[in-house]
């Protein structure tokens, strides 16, 4: 073994050394196989050839244009930016609340509950569409804003129970305890003492609440209304029926969106740590 | 309303609103009545958007209009129904080795390498996995499509002269499924990979051990619980996908969402939906519960 160890040692180009760059440049292929797909619709949004071409042989805005002045993809992206601003808010407030009662109260049957809590990241969510739509004809519920909130605030409540109760776990209840035992109340404690150590996870849980609820697919699908329809909806549709590059234009939207949402929790995390 | 309010106005009332809803017990616990107050908006919400529909929707599917269980013999004597769940399992199966093959060596390299390439690592994990499945269902659309990205490379740089059917077919179900669901395979592994102490490989290998035997009898058994917790997470997706097959798949490929969707939507059959919806719940609960524990120690997505 020795001997192996001085061979290698004398040699300036170890084999070790030619394993790792192949190492390397296979993860780097693994990489560009995750992220390519995600990152060509950007470049054939730009395309000026009425179908779809890669690398496109001109550039225009003219995609752009045409999504921008049809009422249809507008009319479907303000309904998905309203259905996800209003999820963000209320599944970050009613999964704060429950993280804080999970994590801090004396419940029973608390695994039980988080079990619930989670199942709709477990369940699949062609259940749940196919449910909820079953559900929702009869109430005329379909292809409606209340029926769209309570559905994306249940698909996405989970991610922010997740990301506060990893807040307040990390955070001292002796903190709390202490404002508490000098006088203030309960709700001040938690606005004025708790609230501010567990915003980053706020933060984290209600950014991933608008980016899912935003991006939700399945359930969009099966209760979109002809009037009330998400951007995913009207994407679905024309995806199967019309394969122009406004569609490029929509997923770059969609994409630009994610990455931009993406970079304000990891702002809010360094803002946190520093 | 402080508790210094109600307690000028009403001392008795206020000793026993304080024990009930104020009051920290040695733990720092919240009382259990405070704790049961906050955690109703949450159980309220999911029985009416959850429980309550999925479990109308399995109970319908016992009655047609009476009680009868002929929408689950259908499943079992039509040899249709019974392909299309082995199929489901298959491509299922396949996609979970794809991403475990694939996603291992990302992950390994997103814990070892540090600074500045986790980062980017990071990333180029993490812009997919919060993109819409629609849009990268579509992408993958753009590259397998007759006319698409790939035909035209193959054919400009002559490797072939005629396009290849790419698209509609299993392989492309499995290479977009596989792509999609990457990151949740990843995600986990890498967190278990990021706890193992530097020290431990580096014992293994001063006393002798080579990069192989390192990895094979150290890192990967520690790494483990998050291999579990990946494959079954990705497995589990697998199974109720319905946006990646339903647009990069053709009849050939039908899965079990997809079935489920027609059945409800075109067939209008919702008992019968409804049956097959339980039988791909029953199977996604039972490998929940036999490795719940594995899945707890992810914490689900908790880790992303």
């Amino acid at each position: 073994m020795s001997e192996t160890i001085a061979l290698s040692q004398a040699r300036p180009f170890r084999p070790l050394a030619l394993g790792k760059i192949a190492a390397g440049l296979f993860v780097a292929l693994i990489l560009f196989f995750l992220i390519l797909p995600t990152l060509i619709v950007i470049p054939i949004s730009f395309g000026s050839a009425p179908y779809i071409e890669f690398p496109p042989s001109g550039l225009t805005l003219h995609w752009y244009v045409e999504y921008f002045s049809d009422p249809d993809w507008i009319a479907a992206t303000l309904f998905s930016l309203r259905i996800a601003f209003f999820t963000t808010i209320s599944a970050t407030i009613i999964g704060t609340l429950a993280a804080v009662a999970l994590v801090r109260g004396g419940l029973p049957g608390k695994s039980f509950i988080l079990g619930l809590a989670l199942s709709p990241l477990i369940v699949p969510h062609i259940i749940i569409a196919i449910a909820l739509y079953l559900f929702f004809a009869p109430l005329g519920l379909t292809g409606n804003f209340f029926g769209f909130l309570l559905a994306h605030t249940m698909l996405t409540v989970p991610y922010v129970v997740v990301a506060v109760s990893a807040s307040l776990q990390r955070f001292d209840p002796i903190l709390e305890m202490a404002a508490l035992s000098c006088g203030a109340g309960r709700g001040r404690t938690f606005f004025e003492i708790v609230l501010p150590q567990i915003t980053p996870g706020v933060i984290t849980g209600a950014v991933f609440a608008f980016i899912s609820s935003f991006d939700e697919a399945t359930v969009a699908f099966f209760i979109s209304g002809i009037g009330g329809k998400t951007i995913t909806k009207k994407l679905f549709e024309d995806i199967d029926f019309n394969l122009t590059p406004v569609i490029a234009v929509v997923s770059t939207i969609i994409v630009a969106i994610t990455i931009l949402l993406m970079g304000t929790i990891r702002l809010s995390e360094n803002r946190a740590n520093s | 309303m402080t508790s210094l309010e109600i307690g000028r106005a009403n001392p008795t009332t206020a000793t026993r609103f304080t024990r009930l809803f104020l009051v920290t017990g040695a733990s720092g616990r919240y009382p259990p009545i405070l704790a049961a107050m906050l955690i109703l908006p949450l159980l309220l919400l999911l029985f009416f958007s959850f429980l309550y529909p999925v479990g109308r929707m399995l109970v319908g599917s016992l009655f047609d209009p009476g009680f009868t269980v002929d929408n689950y013999v259908r499943i079992f004597i039509e040899p249709l129904y019974l392909k299309v769940l082995l199929r489901t399992l298959w491509i299922a199966f396949a996609t979970t080795v794809g991403a475990f093959v694939l996603g291992y060596p990302v992950a390994y390299a997103m814990a070892r390498a540090g600074g500045k390439i986790t980062l980017w690592i990071a990333v180029c994990v993490l812009v997919p996995l919060w993109t819409s499945v629609l849009v990268r269902s579509y992408a993958w659309i753009i590259l397998l499509q007759r006319r698409g990205v790939l035909n035209d490379i193959l054919i400009g740089t002559g490797v072939l002269n005629h396009p290849l059917k790419l698209i509609y077919t299993e392989g492309a179900v499995l290479l977009a499924m596989t792509h999609v669901l990457m990151p949740i395979m990843i995600l986990p592994i890498y967190s278990s990979l990021r706890t193992i102490p530097k020290e431990l490989p580096q014992a293994a290998a001063n006393l002798g051990a080579g990069v192989f035997t390192t990895f094979l009898k150290v890192t990967l058994p520690l790494s483990l619980p998050g291999v579990f917790a990946g494959t079954l997470m990705t497995f589990i997706l697998a199974l109720g996908f319905y946006v990646t097959p339903a647009l990069v798949g053709g009849p050939q490929t039908l899965m079990m969402a997809t079935l489920i969707g027609q059945q409800t939507m075109v067939l209008l059959n919702w008992p019968f939906a409804g049956a097959l919806a339980m039988l791909l719940l029953t199977v996604t609960l039972v490998l929940t519960f036999m490795f719940r524990r594995f899945l707890a120690s992810s914490g689900g997505f908790g880790n992303v």
